[in-house]
């Protein structure tokens, strides 16, 4: 390895999560070829359609547009060497902020920025207590987001059944009034200014990570939480910082999703268009590397194959489902560690033994 | 409250307790080893599905308790491999389970006819033993016995004790002649086999169906009874108890239309993740993890 040419060796965590996808789709042809469908149709009509026309990039960068900021909220805490996988939770609650803003009677401008604020600060809050029983009372982070995830479940039904609840569809949540929805960029498809807003945030983090102290604070903690200690940077700050910043961008996930997506620009009842966006995130931020870029580019990769999986059931009639399984099967494989040097390891011994 | 009541809600609890220790002392397990599986949830639902499809497939409620086993022992068997030889992270390859789980399990039940359902018949569910006061399931015997079992194993055994030191000291361990990744690889069979077991029950035993939500946190309540229990099964059976009396103080709760009245049920059904939280914020602190827990061993 040690021959690699240095730029060559920069390029490593790009080949790794083609090979890991690579081997997921490899390993939901054999789940597929197990049931007798014709994984070649399908795996046709699921990049057809998902990346085949204009419509369905339209779609499929919509799909992309939650994704790209509760993966950062996984990434960011990965970073910093924290475990975060409350997103899901803080989305809920994000979303609900965001709706609940349109209770209030607010002229144009106003009312986007409030719905947008009040989902960012819902996040944060939901995000707190998670960072305050890791710092006094050493909680893993594991298994409080969790808990505040079912406690967002739940407590999400009954804002949709008992408060914000619609006066003329019980199902669903009051609408996000008209004025203060995200614009569609491209008329009659789903995709809609919160890609915009998505993009902003990765070129946020991207800046603070980078470019600022508190980033490099948090990265150096992530490589060695001794070393930073010594180095006499706060820890409570990072676990904090990392908390915070990360609810903050699940929450806007929430109201980019409500206030973006048509056609009902509410929170339904059994949250369908929310469910699972903060673990899918997880998936995303996985592929992605953890670097903001990454994130983009795997965001829509996934976004591509849940637009596309749709299409595969209807056409070959391949469940949607087969899409998680392979989404699961990517992540498993991007766990190994130097995952490019047991390929070529395993290369070697295979022509050894030819 | 009238005494049928009583009965009534400590019948579910003991119920409800069964998933909930069956994963937590198969993690206690693995954990005392240094390995942190945070794919339980995964696994329970995997064995839920098993569970279901081998009690139909054979006619017997036992097989299907059997089936569960087995694919829990096979999810441990790759959760073993990547986070020992292959020296994964632990973390990530757990998120990978669940989320695998999650979509295998989705997609078989589309493929068996009925999506996000699958009713167990009553034939092949395990036959629950009749007291007078209520009917309780053998899986609540079987649940006491495996716990004492493994406390027995895990403390007053050879075997326990070699668990134990590739837990704390992995090197140390090594050079005593104990190989570290062979224990740890069947300690994570052992504990796949017993989350399997819980979610089989899930599905031939309690709730008699499968859906893509049975399993509703139990894995990580699991790993939180873990937490509580300080890696002592005696006390994940009476975690298990606690976190099972809130699971089914809410479904009776949930039966009485008057009490719904002024408690929405929403909120009853957030009570055993919130007693969750409480009960591990106040256990922490006086509890004390291997030292090796989580990282991969690589010898030098």
């Amino acid at each position: 390895m040690s021959t690699l040419k240095p730029w060559i060796k920069r390029l490593n965590p790009l080949v790794e999560s083609l090979m890991a996808g690579l081997i997921g789709l490899v390993i939901g042809a054999l789940i597929m070829l197990a049931f007798g469908y014709n994984p070649i149709a399908a795996y046709i009509s699921l990049f057809s359609g998902s990346f085949g026309s204009v419509y369905s990039w339209a779609e499929s960068l919509a799909n992309a547009t939650p994704l790209i900021l509760t993966a950062m909220t996984f990434a960011i805490a990965m970073r910093g060497g924290l475990f975060n996988i409350g997103a899901e939770g803080q989305l809920y609650i994000g979303a609900l902020a965001a709706v609940a803003v349109s209770l209030i009677d607010l002229p144009f401008p106003l009312n986007a920025v409030a719905a947008l604020g009040a989902a960012i600060v819902a996040g944060m809050l939901w995000s707190l207590p998670v960072a305050l029983l890791k710092l006094t009372r050493g909680v893993h982070e594991v298994i409080s987001t969790i808990m505040f995830n079912w406690i967002a479940h739940f407590f999400a039904f009954y804002l949709i059944a008992n408060v914000l609840t619609d006066p003329k569809r019980g199902e669903k949540t009051i609408s996000i009034i008209e004025s203060a929805r995200l614009a569609r960029i491209l008329p009659g498809t789903s995709l809609n200014y919160g890609l915009v807003i998505a993009l902003i945030a990765v070129a946020a983090i991207l800046f603070l990570l980078w470019r600022t102290s508190a980033g490099f604070e948090m990265r150096a903690s992530g490589y060695n939480q001794e070393a930073t200690h010594y180095a006499g940077i706060s820890l409570r700050k990072q676990v904090l910082r990392v908390f915070l910043i990360g609810g903050a961008i699940a929450g806007l996930a929430g109201a980019v999703q409500v206030m973006g997506r048509p056609p009902t620009y509410a929170v339904m009842s059994g949250l369908p268009q929310l469910m699972n966006l903060g673990f899918d995130g997880i998936g995303v931020a996985m592929i992605g590397r953890n670097h903001p870029v990454g994130i983009v580019f795997a965001a829509i990769f996934f976004g591509g194959l849940m637009v596309g999986g749709r299409i595969m059931q209807f056409s070959p009639g391949v469940p949607l489902e087969l899409v998680r399984v392979v989404e699961g099967v990517i992540i498993i494989t991007l766990a190994i560690p130097e995952l490019r040097r047991l390929f070529t390891f395993f290369l070697a011994k295979f022509r050894r033994g030819a | 409250m009238e005494l049928a009541h009583i009965w009534g809600i400590l019948f579910i609890s003991l119920h409800a307790m069964v998933p909930i220790t069956l994963a937590a002392i198969g993690e206690t397990i693995e954990e005392s080893a240094g390995l942190f599986n945070i794919g339980l949830e995964g696994i329970l639902l995997l064995g839920a599905l098993a569970g279901a499809i081998g009690a139909e497939a054979s006619g017997s409620a036992t097989m299907g308790l059997m089936a569960g086993i087995a694919t829990g022992g096979l999810i441990g068997l790759l959760f073993g491999v990547l986070s020992t030889t292959l020296r994964g992270s632990q973390l990530i390859t757990g998120v990978g389970i669940n989320m695998f789980a999650l979509g295998f399990v989705a997609l078989m039940l589309t493929l068996l006819g009925a999506p996000g359902f699958h009713s167990v018949p009553r034939a092949v569910q395990v036959p629950l033993i009749p007291l007078g006061i209520g009917n309780l399931s053998p899986m609540v015997l079987v649940t006491v016995f495996l716990a004492v079992a493994v406390w027995w194993v895990l403390r007053r055994t050879q075997l326990g004790l070699w668990i134990r030191a590739v837990g704390e000291n992995p090197a140390a361990a090594d050079v005593a002649g104990l190989r570290v990744n062979t224990l740890r690889l069947g300690t994570a069979i052992a504990a796949g086999m017993l989350a399997g077991l819980a979610g089989a029950y899930l599905s031939v035993d309690w709730f008699g169906a499968v859906t893509k939500e049975i399993t509703a946190g139990r894995g990580f309540i699991a790993l939180a009874t873990v937490v509580f229990s300080g890696l002592n099964p005696l006390l994940a059976l009476l975690g298990g108890f606690i976190f099972g009396l809130f699971d089914g103080l809410a479904t009776w709760i949930s039966t009485y239309p008057a009490i719904k009245k002024i408690i929405p049920w929403q909120f009853v059904a957030m009570a055993p993740y919130i007693i969750t939280l409480l009960v591990v914020a106040g256990a922490i602190g006086r509890v004390r993890f291997p030292k090796g827990l989580g990282v991969p061993y690589l010898r030098e």
